[in-house]
C-alpha cells in the first residue's frame, strides 16, 4: 500500500493509516526527538488527563513546551489513555502549560492525534465545551510562537483545542476533520457505513487541506509511519525545527513588539479562513438606499 | 405576532416567502391552539404569542426564530442589520446522500427566508447601544460555517471599534459539516476575535438557548464575560444520544439542561425569557457605569486625587 508504484491512496485509506495502531504517538516522537523531555501533570483543579500530555522538551536545540494527545499502542494502554480522547482536565492542563510557556518564553509545539474530545457524562459535567473554548482563547492570544503537527487523527474541536498555531503541518498520512467520517455519514447519510464516501467529500487529507490553504506543509511519509516510524519521526522533527527557527528569527522572543506582530499575524491567519461572497444585487440595494 | 410580521415585511424586499413553515425549530403554528411539547397542555396560540412563546402552564420555552428574538429584545425600530450581502459557497463541492451542499443552501434560503444561520446588527435595549449576533436554528440547525463565522467576526470587530458590548444569542447543532475543516476553523476565528475584544475591554454577553451543542458550545459562546441561559435549554458539547451510545450509561436526570449547567458552575445565571430584556439592560447599564467610573468621572474622585498631589 505504501509502495510508490501502487495506486494513489484515497481518503478512506488515509483514515485507516491515520488510525493505524502501529503508528507512532506523541510519546514515541518525544523519546526520539527529545530524550530530556520533562512531563508535567495535572490541571491543578480536578485531575490529570493521560489522553492529553504535556511538558518541557528540547527540540533541535530549542526549549519548547510540547502538548500532545496520547493514544495507546494496545488495548490496555488505550483504556488508560482513553483512546486519545481528552477530557476537560486535559484541555485545562494544556491551557495551564501554554501560560507556563508564555511566562518562560518557550515556543509551543502541539502534536495532534485524537478521534475527538471525549463524549461522556463526567466530561459534560465538568464543562467539556467550555474547557475547549478556553484553550482556544488562550492559544489564539499566546505571546510565543506556536507550531502544530497533526501526526495521526485530527478529530474536530478536541484536536483544534491545541491547534490554534502560527504554523500548521500534517504528516502525509494524517487526517484533519470537522467530525469523524462515521459521524458525518451517520448524520448526513443516516448511515455510518457511508463513512468512506463522507471521508472523500469532507476533504480531510493533508493534500486536500494544503490545497484549501488551511495547512502550511506536508511532512512526507515515503514509507508510511506505521511501517517506518523512526524515519517519519525524524522527518517530522526536522520540519518542526525548521518552522521554529523561522518563527524565532522573525519574532525574537525577547522583543515585545515582535510578539505583538506575531499575535497580529496569527489573528489574520485565522481571520481569513472561510468561503463566502457578497451578493452584488444586495450591495447595490444598500448603496441605493433600498436596503438598510 | 402582528408586529413581527410587519417587521419582516418592512425589511423583506430580498426575503423569499414562506419563512414560517421551517422544519422543527420554530413551532409557530398558524392554528388557534398549540400543544405544549413539555406538559402536553393545549394553549391558546394568541396567549403563547403574548408570552413570548413560553407555556403559561409549565414555563416551557418554545424555540424562537432569530428575528423573533430580535423583536422581543430590542427597542422598536432600533435594529440595523449588518452584512446582509454575505452568502455561503460550496468550497468543497460537498455531496451527501441528499445532493450537493450548493443546492441545499439554496433550498434552505428559500424555505427559511433567511440567507444564513446568523443575523447580526446593532440595536438598543432600553436605550443602551449594543451589537447583536443571533443564531437562527431554522437555518440548517444554526450550524457554524464560513458565513456564520465571518458575520460574527465582523460584528465583534465593529463592537470592539465602537466600544459597545456584544450580545450573542446562541442555538446551534455545531459546526457545519458541509464546509469541512473550514467550519471547524470558525471556532478558532471567532474566539480569536473575542480575544481582541477582551484586550479592548469590551464585554461579550452570551445567551444560550435550546439547543446549543458542539462547535458553538466549544468556542465563542462559552467564553463570554457573562454566560446566561434560558430555562430548560439543552446545552452541551456532545449530544445526549451519542453519549448514551458510547458510554452505555443512563444519563442523569436533567442532564445538560441549563439548570444542570448552573449547578455545575458552567454558567452565570438562568434568565426566563420574560425577564431577559430587563436583565440585559441592567447589565449594559452596569458595564456603562464601570466604563464611566474607570475614566474617573465619578463625582468627587478627581478633586480628592488632585488634593493629595
Amino acid at each position: 500500500m505504501t509502495d510508490a508504484a501502487s495506486a494513489p491512496l484515497n481518503a478512506w485509506d488515509r483514515v485507516k493509516l491515520a488510525r493505524h495502531p502501529e503508528r507512532p504517538h506523541t510519546l514515541a516522537y518525544l523519546s526520539e526527538l527529545s530524550p530530556r523531555f520533562v512531563e508535567l501533570h495535572g490541571d491543578r483543579s480536578f485531575g490529570d488527563d493521560l489522553a492529553l500530555i504535556g511538558g518541557i522538551a528540547d527540540f533541535d536545540g530549542i526549549a519548547v513546551m510540547v502538548l500532545g494527545h496520547q493514544k495507546g499502542g494496545n488495548t490496555k494502554e488505550n483504556i488508560a489513555r482513553n483512546f486519545g480522547m481528552a477530557r476537560p482536565e486535559g484541555y485545562r492542563k494544556a491551557e495551564r502549560l501554554m501560560r507556563h510557556a508564555e511566562k518562560f518564553r518557550m515556543p509551543v509545539v502541539s502534536l495532534i492525534d485524537t478521534p475527538g474530545a471525549e463524549p461522556g457524562i463526567g466530561s459534560e459535567e465538568r464543562g467539556q465545551g467550555t474547557a475547549i473554548a478556553e484553550s482556544l482563547l488562550t492559544m489564539a492570544d499566546l505571546a510565543v510562537p506556536t507550531v502544530a503537527l497533526v501526526i495521526g487523527e485530527g478529530g474536530s474541536g478536541g484536536a483544534l483545542a491545541i491547534g490554534v498555531s502560527d504554523r500548521i503541518l500534517m504528516m502525509e498520512n494524517a487526517i484533519y476533520a470537522v467530525a469523524s467520517p462515521e459521524a458525518c455519514a451517520a448524520i448526513l447519510w443516516k448511515d455510518a457505513g457511508k463513512a468512506p464516501e463522507a471521508a472523500e467529500t469532507m476533504r480531510i487529507t493533508a493534500a486536500d487541506l494544503l490545497g484549501l490553504g488551511l495547512i502550511d506543509e506536508i511532512v512526507p511519509e515515503p514509507v508510511s509511519a506505521d511501517e517506518a516510524p523512526r524515519e517519519a519521526i525524524a522527518a517530522a522533527g526536522a520540519a518542526i525545527g525548521r518552522h521554529l527557527r523561522e518563527l524565532l528569527q522573525e519574532f525574537p522572543l525577547d522583543d515585545p513588539a515582535a510578539m505583538r506582530r506575531l499575535k497580529d499575524e496569527r489573528y489574520q491567519r485565522f481571520r481569513r479562513i472561510g468561503a463566502w461572497r457578497e451578493d452584488a444585487a444586495v450591495l447595490a440595494g444598500i448603496a441605493n438606499g433600498v436596503l438598510p | 405576532m402582528p408586529a413581527m410580521r410587519e417587521f419582516l415585511s418592512r425589511r423583506g424586499k430580498f426575503r423569499p416567502k414562506g419563512r414560517e413553515d421551517e422544519t422543527g425549530a420554530p413551532q409557530i403554528p398558524d392554528d388557534l391552539w398549540t400543544k405544549c411539547p413539555s406538559c402536553g397542555d393545549i394553549i391558546y396560540t394568541k396567549e403563547l404569542e403574548r408570552s413570548g412563546q413560553v407555556c403559561p402552564k409549565c414555563d416551557h420555552h418554545f424555540r424562537l426564530r432569530a428575528r423573533e428574538r430580535i423583536e422581543l429584545l430590542t427597542d422598536e425600530d432600533s435594529f440595523y442589520e449588518w452584512d446582509i450581502a454575505l452568502r455561503g459557497q460550496d468550497p468543497l463541492r460537498f455531496v451527501d446522500g441528499g445532493g450537493s451542499y450548493a443546492k441545499k443552501l439554496e433550498q434552505t434560503r428559500e424555505k427559511s427566508g433567511e440567507d444564513e444561520a446568523l443575523i447580526t446588527g446593532s440595536a438598543t435595549i432600553a436605550g443602551h447601544r449594543c451589537a447583536l449576533a443571533v443564531a437562527d436554528f431554522g437555518f440548517l440547525g444554526a450550524s457554524m460555517g464560513s458565513v456564520f463565522g465571518e458575520k460574527l467576526v465582523r460584528a465583534i470587530e465593529r463592537a470592539a471599534d465602537a466600544r459597545v458590548p456584544i450580545i450573542t444569542m446562541n442555538a446551534s447543532g455545531g459546526a457545519r459539516m458541509h464546509e469541512g475543516l473550514l467550519s471547524l476553523m470558525q471556532m478558532a476565528k471567532t474566539v480569536a476575535a473575542l480575544a481582541r475584544l477582551g484586550d479592548a475591554g469590551v464585554p461579550h454577553v452570551a445567551v444560550l438557548t435550546d439547543p446549543c451543542y458542539g462547535g458553538v458550545t466549544a468556542s465563542y459562546a462559552t467564553v463570554a464575560d457573562i454566560v446566561m441561559a434560558e430555562p430548560g435549554a439543552l446545552i452541551g458539547f456532545a449530544g445526549p444520544r451519542v453519549i448514551e451510545q458510547i458510554t452505555k450509561q443512563k444519563l442523569p436526570e436533567g442532564f445538560q439542561t441549563a439548570e444542570f449547567l448552573l449547578a455545575h458552575g458552567m454558567i452565570d445565571m438562568i434568565v426566563p425569557r420574560a425577564e431577559l430584556r430587563e436583565r440585559l439592560a441592567d447589565i449594559l447599564a452596569l458595564y456603562q457605569l464601570a466604563e464611566t467610573v474607570s475614566h474617573g468621572s465619578i463625582v468627587g474622585t478627581r478633586e480628592v486625587g488632585a488634593g493629595r498631589d
